[in-house]
């Protein structure tokens, strides 16, 4: 076998990245689910890199693993879910069904790699492909190349991508509604708090701008 | 009839709700206060000063001729609330020319210094004005044993002071002349 | 395997180790710096006592040394070295000893992309001085610092007891806040720099400062930015005023609670690591990084000795801002956990999103103004 730097790196972050994922699923901790989560999407940053897609790593690092994960922690620490919480629960419809979707997601996947797996050659003499976006670019993004850089992703999103990224913030709009909307104290939760007398946080305003 | 005044806070102007102008004056008296005068004292090599009256570790102290002053009448023993002095009374010994017209001295004086509480008492009681609590405030051992001051640690703390009545020099030509109390 | 890979691989071990070991003895002395800095503000004098044996014997700079405390980081390592290592018994053993790495480790990351300086060589050719000049450094930085929170939510997690567990909760929430803030500060000054007609252009930080070369500095064009992200940066750096991890007032010691020796040492050095690189990304973005003075060109001539020169500038200049971070640290107060929520989420994301939104009109009209 003959195995360049990158090869051996790929497999190297391959492994992390489902090992990592196989993990998440395995372990009963859930803490130590969440650790091996970030260990997987550093992973796959690290694919990311190898592929010098460095802007997509550093993202995926950013948004992900020092984010997202931190929320998850967050939550999980926040609710004390024990390694336990999830025995000895039977064999529900819910559980039947997300199996079988679950079955449906990975034959998908192994359905998919089998038959386009001769592609996967491409990325590694593209070289030449990885052009900059000039200022030459016209403003509709018709001969956008995406490359590497930053500012091709900008002119990406920006021209072409443009009705995506909208659809995109417009759904996190919605999340975001929808949270605000689900926390809000009801109305009778308010009443019920008034009949208690003002509470400690709502008596001066003063306190509440400090 | 008193009347409960409610206060009304004043209302945050827009730079106040800031805070920023307090935090920059805040600033300006921690950076003032770097280059003032530290006020404090570096320990080992610089001693504070002690003000007179200062309750240090009591000591037995000796009259200018260096005779023993306690006559081990237990006053102190008695008057001391942690119960820290503890006295073996005895005898002067006979021969002790410079003494002879006293009869009793202590055999063993210990002060406990883990007992202690510096309250000065047993100087206040001495008739002899044997003890003296002096400014020795600095005290350490490392075992318990340590901590209990016998007679001849005692006698080594206190020294000597100055002492105006020459008591017991009145005492012997009293009773050198005959007419002893 | 070839020579020139192994030869690359070794020189650029050796800097890493050189960096890391500057990196970590500047954080030591800025334990130092802290201590010291803290007693003068309080009229008091500061670790004096510390001495070497051998320098002692010099006659005026050995007491001078004593009483600054030179080596009082060299003592205090020690002490953490040779102290009884206790773990308590209801801890997770594994994340408990993880924790402290996972701490330091991302804090010594950033700086591989922390431009310090530049060398011109006889030929002209200007090479910044970096471990690794990306062309994302901000965004590299970003990344790496956002997984710093881990050490400490782990910590407290894997305590096992409330305190530390309090402090990890605390922390977790701060930074996704303050995160948010913070990028959204910088975002106009790439915004600036990536202006057209500007002649830098990408995310680093190389290119950040190579634009403040005889140019004001960043902080006067966007005094605003500079201030949220200063904000923003106390804040991920878990300096008080929001110091929520650590709150040794209502948190006992926070998320370090259940550690001592050198674990504990570890996470100190990090904080302070923290502190070092974040006042050298500051000096970097806003405040001209190696460059003399806005608008004055640097006054020594290129080569070494200008080099040398520039990093001494740029040393001086993170060590004003470490200098400032201590300041504020002994001159304020503690936020509450919920003022720091609300400053976070009310006050600064706002803020922050109304700068961006105002430069990025301002470079609009700007360039339209170039182009009529």
């Amino acid at each position: 076998m003959n195995l360049s730097l990158v090869d051996f790196l790929f497999y190297v972050f391959s492994a992390i990245s489902v090992g990592g994922g196989l993990a998440v699923i395995l372990s009963r901790n859930p803490v130590t689910a969440a650790m091996f989560m970030i260990l997987s999407l550093v992973g796959v940053a690290s694919l990311f890199v190898l592929l010098e897609a460095f802007f997509l790593a550093v993202l995926q690092v950013l948004v992900y693993a020092g984010a997202v994960m931190v929320l998850f922690l967050f939550i999980i620490m926040l609710m004390d879910v024990g390694p336990d919480s999830g025995k000895g629960a039977k064999l529900s419809k819910k559980r039947i069904l997300s199996g079988f979707i679950a079955l449906l997601g990975v034959g998908l996947l192994t359905v998919l790699t089998l038959e386009y797996s001769g592609v996967a050659t491409v990325a590694t003499d593209s070289a030449d492909h990885w052009q900059d976006v000039t200022e030459e670019t016209s403003a509709a993004g018709a001969n956008i190349v995406f490359s590497k850089s930053v500012k091709s992703f900008g002119y990406g999103l920006f021209t072409k991508y443009m009705l995506p990224l909208q659809v995109a913030g417009f759904l996190l709009l919605a999340a975001m509604v929808g949270v605000i909307v689900l926390s809000k104290k009801t109305d009778d939760v308010d009443a019920h708090n008034k009949a208690d007398g003002p509470s400690p946080g709502t008596t001066n305003p003063q306190s509440e701008e400090a | 009839m008193i009347k409960t005044v409610v206060m009304e806070r004043k209302p945050l102007s827009l730079s106040e709700r800031t805070y920023l102008p307090q935090i920059a004056s805040g600033l300006k008296t921690t950076f003032s206060n770097l280059f003032k005068k530290k006020v404090t004292l570096q320990y080992p090599e610089q001693r504070p000063a002690i003000p007179r009256g200062y309750r240090g570790v009591p000591t037995l102290v000796k009259d200018p001729n260096g005779r023993e002053k306690c006559v081990s009448c237990q006053l102190c023993e008695f008057v001391c609330p942690p119960k820290a002095i503890r006295i073996t009374p005895g005898h002067v010994p006979e021969d002790d020319e410079e003494r002879s017209h006293v009869e009793k001295a202590p055999e063993e004086f210990e002060i406990n210094m883990l007992r202690c509480i510096y309250c000065g008492y047993c100087e206040e009681v001495c008739p002899e004005e044997a003890i003296f609590l002096q400014e020795n405030y600095s005290l350490s051992g490392y075992s318990r044993e340590e901590m209990i001051n016998n007679k001849e640690e005692l006698y080594e703390l206190g020294g000597t002071l100055p002492d105006k009545h020459f008591k017991w020099d009145k005492k012997k030509a009293d009773e050198e002349s005959g007419n002893a109390h | 395997m070839d020579i020139e890979l192994i030869q690359m691989l070794a020189l650029k071990v050796t800097y890493a180790v050189v960096m890391v070991s500057v990196v970590m003895s500047i954080a030591g002395y800025t334990v130092l710096a802290e201590r010291k800095v803290c007693a003068w503000m309080q009229g008091r004098v500061g670790p004096n006592r510390t001495v070497l044996p051998f320098v002692s014997a010099i006659p005026i700079i050995g007491p001078f040394l004593r009483n600054l405390g030179i080596f009082q980081p060299l003592a205090d390592g020690l002490k953490f070295l040779f102290k009884e290592e206790i773990v308590p018994g209801h801890v997770n053993k594994f994340y408990y000893y993880l924790s402290p790495i996972v701490a330091l480790v991302p804090a010594l990351t950033t700086m591989t992309v922390l431009p310090f300086g530049e060398f011109t060589n006889a030929e002209g050719h200007t090479t910044p001085l970096v471990l690794a000049n990306v062309d994302l450094g901000i965004l590299f930085v970003f990344a790496i610092s956002s997984l710093g929170v881990y050490g400490i939510v782990l910590a407290g997690w894997s305590s096992n007891s409330k305190y530390p567990f309090l402090g990890g909760i605390r922390s977790s929430a701060q930074m996704i806040s303050y995160e948010l803030a913070m990028g959204l500060s910088v975002l106009p000054v790439f915004l600036w720099v990536n202006a057209p007609g500007m002649t830098e252009s990408g995310l680093s930080l190389v290119s950040i400062v190579n634009s403040q070369e005889n140019a004001p500095w960043l902080v006067l064009i966007q005094p605003f930015s500079a201030f949220l992200f200063l904000i923003a940066l106390f804040a991920e750096t878990n300096r008080l005023p929001f110091d929520m991890p650590e709150s040794e007032t209502d948190l006992v010691g926070g998320f370090h609670t259940e550690y001592g020796s050198f674990k504990f040492g570890i996470f100190f050095v990090a904080e302070y690591a923290h502190v070092v690189i974040g006042s050298a990304i500051f000096t970097t973005l806003f405040l001209g990084g190696w460059h003399f003075l806005p608008w004055v060109a640097d006054p020594w001539a290129p080569g070494l000795i200008g080099s040398l020169l520039g990093v001494g500038w740029f040393l001086a200049k993170t060590f004003c801002l470490i200098f400032f971070f201590i300041w504020v640290r002994w001159t304020l107060p503690r936020f509450r956990y919920d003022q720091v929520m609300k400053l976070g989420w009310a006050k600064l994301l706002p803020l922050a999103l109304v700068n961006l939104i105002f430069y990025v009109i301002l470079v609009t009209y700007l360039d339209q103004a170039a182009a009529s």
